[in-house]
């Protein structure tokens, strides 16, 4: 039988917000176990929640960055249920009332064409605790420092395809985060966290199947095995007439596999009603607009605007406006180089090369982009080749400095000077008189072959730094003139 | 000997007739004294209270200030108190020393108030008797064989019984208003918001609220002054000027509207108290106020719904007490289901488990509609009721309660029947306003109370009221016989 | 309306309370006849009223993202003797 696959995301995004959502704690990652949990966190007798006014803007101008309805009205209410890493006996989060209603994003899918994914709904919740299994006498050891940090929940329809599809969502989402500077995004960190509800129906099928929820995956890669994983074990089962069951499971990196969570699925009821302690959070479109009208450009904005004014590919403007620390670098190589293509091209090869094998985020670059900008400069005005490029491009990274000091310094200077290079080409065609002889006896197609001869033999002469181009002229003129 | 209300004792001080030192020396003399009889103590800081006091009398000595500098007070056991055990009357918490201060408490310290110790009252506020005690029943000074209400009565009985001229209390459903009245004291309940809950441990948000219980409206206006207040760390705390408590005290009473709803007082429920209630009428309407029949016609839900809207907030306000960060653990958790089990059967008593399994069941799937919204809905209504009545008038009167005290063991049997003497004030409750309640009168040798209400934010118009009334009546100056006072 | 002794379970599995056997049917009985008394709301039509969740329905104020907050381990973890390396220790947790 043909199946179709049907996934919808649930996507978890800790707000970058200095303080908690509810209390004054600070919300860095990594602090000793239980320095940053307050009072509050901990859920001591007669503790309070106060609201996060910048948990609020950032759910906002999430919303508005996904065209979505913002509620003018948003309700917190209690989930409630007991674990140990959750100190009050419930979350707070929001069922009926979140800040963020409908909206949308577009994925680019791989045959070109786009696709619009619809989000249900973003809501303000705080996060858990973290229960460390590590032995302690047969005991957990429970760190509530992440107790109480902002999050988003992130909630797309089921319109995601493939495993794929999915993880072009979750890029884009986070690109969407990353551009508003509202999370960090460091799925490594658990800035962003990924559910998965996966499900197979016959294909022509209106109604769903039944579908499993993946929890917390942490990275690109995972989401798109997790999800590839759990497709199949679900069309095994069903195409050897089988059934699904509904049910949360984890995902085994190192298996390749998803297994049941059976401990966590007894009887839920999260008995949510509105949480006393708060009060409906009120916001008017004069806010809203506010929050609107200080949007930064967003990725596909900057990806439309890279090629029309730069005139670069529609693929090349997308990988350069994928995330926005790389955009912004590209855009200062640009402004120093006033050469779109060749900034392009040296962002997305020389230098991602570089990144990768350094395993490092554009951000950590130890090259400033000023100084790319400049390299391309001296590529431009024929001070270097761009083999000798790429060796000052070395030195940079390792080294710092400036692009004019180290050609200085390394002499890497190529030669343009005409006398020096007819000097050179002279000494080459006296050395090698016989293929000279050759070269004017033959016909123009042979010549246009025969001439890389000479030119490889020049450039080897001159060790490299001579101009190519000029090497090829003066060459043509003495062989034929 | 000593003056027992807080406006003399604070004149005392100043004049110099004595010091805090002696005066609160006797009164932990008497708190002490009289333990075994009203238990009205949980905790009592005999060394933290004279290192206080002596601090206040330095202070007073070196010309400084503090609306209650030297004043011996004490806290309901729910109001939490850094350094000093503070259980809620529960097992739960029965070794727990907050490191830290309620606003309520913070706000005592700051005026130089000095206090004795923690009041007894019923586990976790829960209770209209005082006998839902981890550390036992709460007897009434006036007779010691009767309830003196709850949940705050401990607070009560210390002020009755002369072992403190001022203590706070908090009024979730009455719990102020209830055992004032059953203890010839007067108490009250201020608007929701008017008071800081932060620290103090909730029972049903919504509806707690911190007030002041002493002998006179007086007293209350001096107490309601330092407790109130904007508090940004409790997100229900309202924005709200504090106005000069004591200033209104003495506007005329000439010409204010007081409201009769005709559901108590053409119903025929006025029950035991009415010749207290009536006579009450006579004396406010000699001072010139104008009595009007009002109707308040959803207020007979006002208990169902009361006991579906603080028990679903209760079950789950009470989910923190799992045995992990504080409070009791049982011994020997077999697993993690075991810890949370066994710790929350063990640390909390009857009541308190009763409410979290009503509140449990009223907000679970498929029960939500019926109850809880359901009570949300009623509740509404009644804030309807009381906002259409308040256009015709200035307060409301009505009885606190059906009866004087009932006996030590009288209603245990029967929770709804124990339920149902919060008629007069859960009403009140539900929508939030203010509310007080002053001595009016004497049944079979017991308090009869008074209870008036006003719109919110107008506790000013509930003292004056209160005050006036207590200007021409002698309720509030009557004692038990068996109380502390020095032989 | 009727409680069943199963319903009473559920109640107490999802509240976290251990119920000893020999308490089950007095408490089984207590709620009931609460259940019961509190459905006399039922007598009134509430269609289209909107629930009343916090009497004064005023807007909520926010408080400005500030950290405010110091370590305090030491004194928050004075209350307990079940803490170790700064973590607080329960039964083992199966994921």
């Amino acid at each position: 039988m043909q199946w179709e696959v049907v996934i919808g995301l649930e996507v978890h995004v800790q707000l970058a917000t200095a303080s908690k959502i509810f209390s004054g704690a600070a919300t860095t990652f990594g602090a000793a176990p239980n320095t940053q949990a307050c009072a509050v966190d901990l859920a001591m007798p007669g503790m309070l929640p106060v609201f996060n006014e910048e948990a609020l803007r950032m759910a906002v101008r999430f919303g508005c960055a996904i065209d979505a309805r913002i509620n003018h009205e948003s309700v917190f209410d209690r989930k409630n249920y007991f674990y140990p890493d959750l100190p009050k006996g419930y979350q707070i989060s929001q069922l009926d009332h979140p800040t963020v209603a409908e909206g949308h994003l577009d994925i680019d899918l791989e045959d070109g064409t786009r696709k619009r994914i619809g989000i249900t709904r973003a809501h303000l919740e705080e996060d858990a605790g973290k229960s460390l299994h590590e032995d302690f006498h047969g005991q957990s050891g429970i760190d509530l420092n992440r107790a109480g940090t902002p999050l988003l929940e992130i909630v797309s329809e089921p319109e995601l395809r493939s495993a794929r599809e999915a993880v072009s969502y979750l890029r884009k989402l986070h690109s969407i985060v990353t551009y508003l500077g509202i999370s960090d995004g460091d799925m490594s960190q658990g800035s962003m966290r990924c559910d998965c509800n996966v499900s197979l129906r016959p294909l022509g099928q209106e109604e769903f199947g039944t579908r499993t929820e993946i929890k917390n995956v942490n990275s690109f890669r995972f989401v798109e095995k997790a999800i590839e994983s759990e497709i199949e074990r679900q069309m095994d089962i069903l195409e050897d007439g089988g059934s699904i069951t509904q049910e949360t499971r984890l995902y085994d990196p190192d298996k390749d596999e998803t297994r049941s969570m059976r401990s966590k699925e007894q009887a839920n009821d999260y008995r949510y009603f509105p949480d006393p302690d708060l009060l409906p959070v009120h916001i008017d479109d004069a806010y809203i607009e506010d929050i609107r009208s200080q949007l930064p450009e967003l990725p596909d904005a900057k990806k439309i605007r890279f090629a029309q004014e730069y005139g670069l590919s529609d693929y090349d403007a997308g990988v350069l406006a994928a995330s926005r620390e790389q955009a912004d670098y590209f855009e200062t190589v640009c402004e120093t180089s006033k050469d779109p293509k060749l900034s392009a091209n040296w962002v997305m090869g020389e230098l991602a090369k570089w990144l990768n094998q350094g395993d490092l985020d554009i951000s950590a670059c130890p090259l400033p982009a000023e100084q790319l900008g400049k390299l391309i400069l001296r590529i431009k005005d024929n001070t270097l080749s761009s083999k000798m490029a790429k060796q000052v491009f070395e030195l940079l990274w390792q080294d710092g400095g400036d692009v004019d000091d180290i050609i200085e310094a390394k002499g890497l200077k190529q030669v343009t000077d005409s006398s020096a290079i007819e000097a050179i080409i002279d000494e080459v065609l006296a050395n090698n008189a016989s293929q000279v002889e050759q070269y004017r006896a033959a016909d123009d197609a042979k010549r246009g072959k025969m001439i890389g001869f000479f030119v490889g033999q020049t450039m080897k002469a001159s060790k490299g730094s001579a101009n190519p181009q000029q090497v090829n002229a003066v060459l043509r003129k003495k062989l034929e003139g | 000997m000593f003056p027992d209300t807080v406006k003399a004792i604070l004149e005392g001080l100043n004049k110099g007739d004595f010091s805090s030192e002696e005066i609160t020396t006797e009164l932990l003399a008497r708190a002490n004294r009289h333990q075994p009889d009203f238990n009205a103590f949980i905790t009592l800081d005999e060394e933290g209270a004279l290192a206080a006091a002596r601090q206040a009398d330095e202070a007073r000595r070196s010309g400084q200030a503090g609306q209650l500098l030297g004043l011996p007070f004490a806290h309901k056991d729910l109001f939490c108190t850094q350094g000093l055990r503070t259980t809620c009357a529960s097992r739960m918490l029965e070794s727990f020393v907050p490191p830290y201060e309620s606003t309520v408490a913070a706000r005592f310290r700051q005026a130089g108030a000095v206090c004795i110790g923690k009041t007894n009252m019923d586990e976790f506020a829960m209770g209209s008797s005082n006998e839902n005690s981890h550390f036992g029943a709460v007897r009434n000074p006036w007779n010691t064989e009767y309830v003196p209400g709850g949940s705050s009565g401990g607070s009560a009985a210390a002020v009755a019984g002369g072992l403190v001229p001022a203590a706070t209390g908090s009024d979730t459903g009455g719990s102020i208003r209830q055992p004032a009245a059953f203890c010839g004291i007067s108490g009250l309940k201020p608007t929701y918001g008017r008071v800081s809950r932060l620290g103090m441990i909730a029972y049903a948000s919504s509806l707690d609220q911190g007030g002041p219980m002493a002998h006179t409206v007086e007293d209350l206006a001096i107490l309601l002054g330092v407790m109130a207040g904007l508090d940004e760390a409790d997100s229900t705390s309202a924005e709200e000027a504090v106005p000069d408590y004591s200033a209104a005290l003495e506007q005329p009473v000439k010409g204010m509207k007081i409201g009769l709803p005709r559901e108590i007082f053409e119903a025929g429920k006025v029950g035991q108290t009415e010749p207290a209630i009536q006579a009450a009428i006579e004396s406010l309407k000699s001072l010139g106020a104008e009595f009007v029949d009002i109707s308040l016609p959803h207020i007979d839900l006002s208990v169902p719904a009361y006991y579906v809207i603080a028990p679903a907030e209760c079950s789950t306000n009470l989910s923190r007490f799992d045995g992990v960060r504080y409070g009791h653990r049982c011994d020997n958790p077999k697993d993690l289901e075991d810890l949370y089990a066994r710790s929350r059967a063990e640390g909390f008593g009857e009541e308190v488990k009763r409410r979290i399994l009503v509140g449990t069941y009223a907000l679970s799937a498929g029960y939500y509609d019926a109850y809880y919204r359901k009570a949300q809905q009623i509740r509404r209504l009644i804030k309807q009721d009381f906002a259409g009545a308040f256009q015709a008038v200035d307060a409301i009167l009505s009885p606190v309660t059906p009866g004087s005290a009932f006996r030590i063991g009288e209603k245990t049997a029967d929770p709804v029947q124990m339920y149902l003497e919060d008629i007069y004030t859960v009403p009140v409750s539900l929508a939030g306003l203010p509310s007080l309640a002053i001595p009016a009168g004497l049944l079979n040798g017991l308090p009869v109370g008074l209870q008036l209400t006003a719109n919110y934010f107008r506790e000013s118009t509930l003292m004056q009221l209160g005050h006036q009334f207590q200007l021409h009546t002698n309720w509030h100056q009557q004692r038990p016989s068996t109380s502390g006072r020095p032989d | 309306m009727p409680l069943k002794p199963e319903d009473l379970a559920t109640v107490a599995t999802l509240a976290k309370l251990d119920i000893p056997a020999n308490q089950t049917e007095r408490l089984r009985q207590d709620i009931e006849q609460i259940l019961t008394f509190v459905e006399q709301m039922n007598a009134q039509d509430t269609a289209d009223i909107k629930p009343l969740g916090s009497p004064l329905e005023r807007p909520q104020r926010l408080r400005a993202d500030q950290v405010t907050e110091t370590d305090q381990r030491e004194a928050l973890q004075s209350v307990t003797r079940h803490t170790e390396q700064g973590l607080y220790l329960v039964p083992k947790v199966i994921e």
